[in-house]
């Protein structure tokens, strides 16, 4: 499909540098789902879903930056929803989340605690100015939050509020947020990969399979259509955590 | 080659790992990404629009750099098909330099790409460009190599680039790359594509395709590869019956990789329905001229 015009209704600031917009028409993703944001005159950047008519975006780049720019009244290109968003397994479900990767997984947890299943949050900051989606997350049922200065919830990396939850608790595991975190937290929960459900990001262009710039090594998977959701197990046996490909399709490492 | 159905460049190709897959699913050979003497990070998005009958893109020729290139080819020769590489340069010193440091099974040249400035269908519209520059890829990578060069349908006669192709030593010439094209979104009134305009292909492309085609195997001596809005065993068989030894697919590929099994297959039913074989069928259309 060609970019339907979305005319931005509201717009949220959430931290100094993360802000929600909200346009309309509503889509009907799956959460987990992204969708194309053409920022006319800069770029088109995929996004995830925090809302069905709501995007949450940190400013890091020049379509970001123009995306800033605009407020209600404004409008966007968007095409979506596209890709595979989370599947919902079981009774009892736990979220895990890094930063801006809370965004997807707090429209998970709404669906999921709709559908009566219940919802535990783990989530990561660097600090608590950066604290994020914090209502909505409690909401939802316990929320554990860990902060890299400790200045909020428990001192560390999000892998560290691990140790108040007991991994045998839940039925299926949702993963979102930086890579380094995301290597990191599945690295701690061993034994429980086949649980865990991911959503990872990659250089997307096109958004249907057939450019090849988001396609994981050693296989091919291509994450624009096939992700961005993926299960751990299978990111064990991939690029992931190691490096990554930049716009041009060369190998960004990361130094770990 | 036993299978004549292959990957087209610029799809599923960035990747080692993509062109393997692509060989795995049963295509008899793969053509990668376009790999130039300098890493480019491609146009800015929109780089790819969904339109009436195909796909326009302007992915602007992204690639590492063919020093960054080989290991994918190395890689993706472990799906068992031969892989070409698709190369670019704005002179026959670039294009030369760019061949001789990669190691593959076969060269296309990239002399159609619609939407790179310097590159592509901008060198590649003047005859005398498409022999020089052919003529300096074969002197580079020696007799043995194939050469196919690909070639641009934005010009009046597209049979005397291949002429041109065949006169430098071409082994075989890819008809056809995209047909320059534009979107415009009608809330802004603004191109679609970052780049404003760029290549349409996909099935209304098609009979342009077969045209050319049809032409150019009429025109010179050496072989034809067809490519262009292939998504179906009719549409693969209507190139080879327009003269094609082998056809690429591409924007096909959006539907999965399961299109290269569905082509091969389908055309084995027909053959063995007709109880003919491939070479019978080759250029079959042309007794009708």
């Amino acid at each position: 499909m060609k970019p339907i015009n979305a005319v931005i209704e509201r717009v949220r600031e959430e931290t100094p540098t993360v802000r929600t917009f909200f346009f309309d028409p509503a889509l009907d993703p799956v959460p987990g789902q992204y969708l194309m944001v053409w920022v006319r005159g800069a770029d088109e950047i995929p996004m995830s879903f925090s809302y069905p008519n709501g995007i949450t975006v940190q400013r890091v780049g020049d379509a970001t930056e123009a995306l800033f720019s605009l407020g209600e009244g404004d409008s966007i290109g968007i095409r979506g929803p596209l890709g595979n968003g989370f599947s919902l397994i079981g009774d009892s479900i736990l979220l895990i989340g890094g930063g801006l990767g809370g965004a997807p997984l707090s429209l998970l947890g709404e669906v999921a605690k709709d559908q009566g299943i219940d919802v535990t949050a783990l989530v990561g900051y660097r600090c608590c100015e950066d604290v994020l989606f914090k209502e909505r997350f409690e909401k939802m049922g316990e929320l554990v939050i860990t902060t890299d200065d400790g200045s909020l919830g428990t001192c560390g990396r999000t892998s560290a509020g691990l140790s108040c939850l007991d991994l045998e608790d839940f039925d299926q595991i949702y993963l979102c947020g930086p890579e380094p975190m995301m290597w990191d937290v599945i690295q701690k929960c061993k034994g429980f990969e086949e649980k865990i459900q991911a959503s990872i990001n990659r250089y997307m262009k096109c958004g249907m399979g057939i450019c090849g710039s988001c396609c994981l090594d050693p296989d091919g998977f291509r994450v624009c259509i096939e992700g961005p959701v993926i299960k751990a197990d299978r990111l064990l046996e991939s690029e992931f955590g190691r490096y990554r490909r930049g716009p041009s399709g060369s190998k960004e490492h990361y130094g770990r | 080659m036993e299978n004549p159905v292959m990957l087209a460049a610029g799809i599923l190709g960035t990747t080692g790992a993509s062109l393997k897959r692509a060989a795995r699913s049963g295509a008899g050979c793969v053509v990668t990404k376009s790999v130039g003497p300098e890493p480019r990070d491609g146009h800015k998005g929109p780089v790819v629009v969904e339109v009436e009958g195909g796909l326009l893109n302007a992915m602007g020729l992204p690639n590492p750099s063919y020093r960054n290139f080989q290991e994918e080819i190395d890689f993706a020769k472990k799906g068992g098909s031969p892989v070409v590489a698709s190369i670019f340069g704005s002179n026959p010193e670039e294009f030369s330099t760019v061949a001789e440091g990669l190691d593959a099974d076969g060269f296309e040249l990239n002399l159609s790409c619609p939407h790179a400035e310097r590159y592509g269908a901008e060198i590649g519209c003047e005859a005398c460009n498409v022999e020089e520059i052919t003529r300096a890829v074969k002197k580079s990578v020696g007799a043995g190599v194939p050469v196919w060069v690909k070639l641009t349908p934005n010009v009046a006669d597209i049979t005397s680039l291949g002429q041109a192709a065949e006169r430098g030593g071409a082994d075989a010439v890819v008809a056809i790359n995209t047909l320059r094209a534009m979107a415009i979104d009608v809330e802004s009134g603004r191109p679609i594509l970052g780049n404003r305009f760029g290549g349409l292909s996909g099935p209304a492309i098609k009979p342009i395709a077969v045209k050319c085609v049809f032409d150019l195997a009429s025109a010179i001596e050496i072989p034809v590869i067809g490519v262009g809005g292939i998504s179906t065993w009719e549409d693969a068989l209507e190139m080879i019956m327009a003269g094609a030894e082998g056809v690429q697919v591409g924007t096909a590929l959006t539907g999965g990789y399961g299109v290269f099994a569905s082509i091969t297959e389908g055309i084995s039913s027909y053959l063995e329905r007709k109880r003919i074989t491939l070479s019978e069928v080759r250029g079959i259309a042309r007794r009708f001229s």
